[in-house]
């Protein structure tokens, strides 16, 4: 986590000088379960590509790669959907 | 405000305090008004939309639903960098209330003229503060008119000091329903030309909504991380704002020839004893002290423009000098403890190096008339006890049965 400014070195009023800024906001450190997928189990049919709410999933070429960390909240419908259980939640440390 | 003599080209016109501060509306020509009527303000919406239907004004006007929706619409316009005016009273006050607060802190200069009137229940039309009064935590600046020439001439100066870049709050414009808004006075109607000059072209400090090269947000979901030092900044502005209206007061009193303050002394010097009250009151309350004076009492006043921010200093040093003081509230704080003036004061005067006995009497709720005697008598109660050294009772209610 960055320092934070103070109050003398921020815009007033609530403003937002910039447009766009929501891509800087990392939603995914709200996580308290992170999905950990076992690729030697994985069948690659992306059934948790589809269901993930927040398009946290990352497929290359047809393949399921993994998590992207930064967005997923780790709500685990991917570890739900999974038909060969390889999607675990482990408790964020 | 002491009598001073007027800069040529002005006017002086038969008005209503509401006719007065809409023709510093006309003079001031913002670029947006949004609006509800309201009595005791009516005449000033009205007026106001008179002109901009003659096209005496450029002003876009919003006939507002709502006094909810005028507010809105005001936050909107001022963050698009238009400079914007609003009016109401009491029950519309209560109804914007929710957008009131976001209005200061989004740090949105928005000048509203407040016709103060008692807010319901049971339901009433005339005088009191309890309308502002509720209202004096909410971010905004308070001044408070005692005539209709002090209303006008506070709109026009209200503009400026809302405007200014370290400042950047929002405005009410205050003077007492019926017995200011309704009552025929010779106005005296500065130039057209010298009050625009005055306020000037706005140039809006913030960045504005509606900029396509530069896109901002205002408004922005605003939780633990940060909510507290935009909190911060408003309590800096508030107290820089006690420094910098003087210097607005300076250049507005130079322009036109007046002799406004933070506060106004009035035979306080040599006093005894003083009573502290706001807007009308106090020009009631002049004609007694002459005539006690006449008696050979020492007796004064003070009235205090500007309730927020609190000139505490000046109040301190003003009240200092006396032995006994009366502050007559037209509000009840229901603390129990006193009216929210009452409260105010007593709490700066903890920090004077002799501390005055202090006496409350709230007066005036819905429009109860205030003579006078009523006055007289507060004098003589504050004589007793400026010999004595006992207050009886703190709180006291002025001409209720």
């Amino acid at each position: 986590m960055t320092e934070k400014k103070g109050w003398k070195d921020i815009p007033i009023g609530g403003l937002i000088a910039e447009a766009g800024t929501a891509k800087e906001y990392k939603t995914g450190d709200w996580r308290t379960f992170r999905p950990v997928v076992d690729h030697s189990k994985c069948i690659n049919c992306l059934q948790c590509w589809m269901y993930c709410p927040d398009s946290s999933v990352l497929v290359e070429d047809g393949k399921m790669k993994g998590f992207d960390y930064d967005h997923c909240k780790g709500c685990g419908i991917c570890a739900s959907i999974c038909p060969v259980k390889c999607i675990k939640m482990e408790k964020e440390e | 405000m002491a009598k001073t003599a007027s800069i040529p080209g002005t006017k002086t016109l038969p008005l209503m305090g509401d006719q007065a501060v809409a023709e510093a509306m006309r003079q001031i020509d913002p670029d947006v008004v949004a609006a509800y009527p309201i009595t005791p303000q009516t005449e000033i919406v009205m007026t106001f939309a008179q002109f901009a239907a003659d096209g005496k004004v450029d002003t876009e006007m919003i006939p507002v639903e709502s006094e909810h929706s005028a507010m809105s619409a005001c936050v909107g316009s001022a963050a698009a960098g238009a400079r914007t005016m609003t009016a109401t009273s009491a029950n519309g006050l209560a109804l914007m209330w929710e957008i009131v607060y976001i209005a200061a802190s989004t740090r949105l200069p928005i000048v509203m003229p407040v016709v103060n009137r008692a807010l319901s229940g049971p339901i009433n039309i005339h005088c009191d503060h309890s309308d502002t009064m509720g209202a004096r935590n909410s971010g905004w600046l308070q001044v408070y008119s005692e005539n209709a020439q002090e209303a006008y001439e506070n709109t026009i100066l209200g503009m400026r000091i809302a405007e200014h870049k370290d400042i950047l709050l929002p405005i009410m414009v205050c003077q007492d329903g019926f017995i200011t808004s309704h009552a025929v006075e010779g106005v005296e109607i500065f130039p057209d030309e010298a009050v625009k000059k005055f306020v000037g072209e706005y140039k809006p400090v913030m960045p504005t909504l509606l900029n396509v090269d530069k896109p901002v947000t205002y408004g922005p979901l605003d939780l633990q991380d940060f909510y507290f030092e935009h909190k911060r900044q408003q309590s800096e502005a508030i107290k820089n704002s006690l420094a910098i209206i003087p210097e607005v007061i300076d250049e507005f009193n130079k322009t036109f020839n007046r002799k406004h303050d933070l506060v106004e002394e009035y035979k306080l010097d040599d006093a005894d004893v003083a009573i502290l009250v706001l807007s009308s009151t106090a020009g009631t309350t002049k004609v007694v002290v002459d005539e006690l004076r006449e008696k050979g009492l020492k007796v004064g006043l003070l009235k205090p423009c500007f309730f927020r921010p609190f000139p505490k200093d000046r109040i301190v040093s003003a009240l200092s000098k006396v032995k006994a003081i009366a502050v007559l509230d037209r509000a009840e704080a229901f603390s129990g403890c006193g009216g929210p003036l009452y409260e105010e004061v007593k709490s700066v005067m903890y920090d004077a190096k002799v501390r005055p006995h202090l006496i409350n009497y709230i007066f005036g709720l819905g429009g109860r008339d205030i003579f006078k005697e009523d006055i007289a008598n507060v004098y003589k109660d504050l004589l007793d006890i400026a010999k004595t050294g006992k207050v009886k009772d703190q709180l006291n209610f002025i001409g209720v049965r």
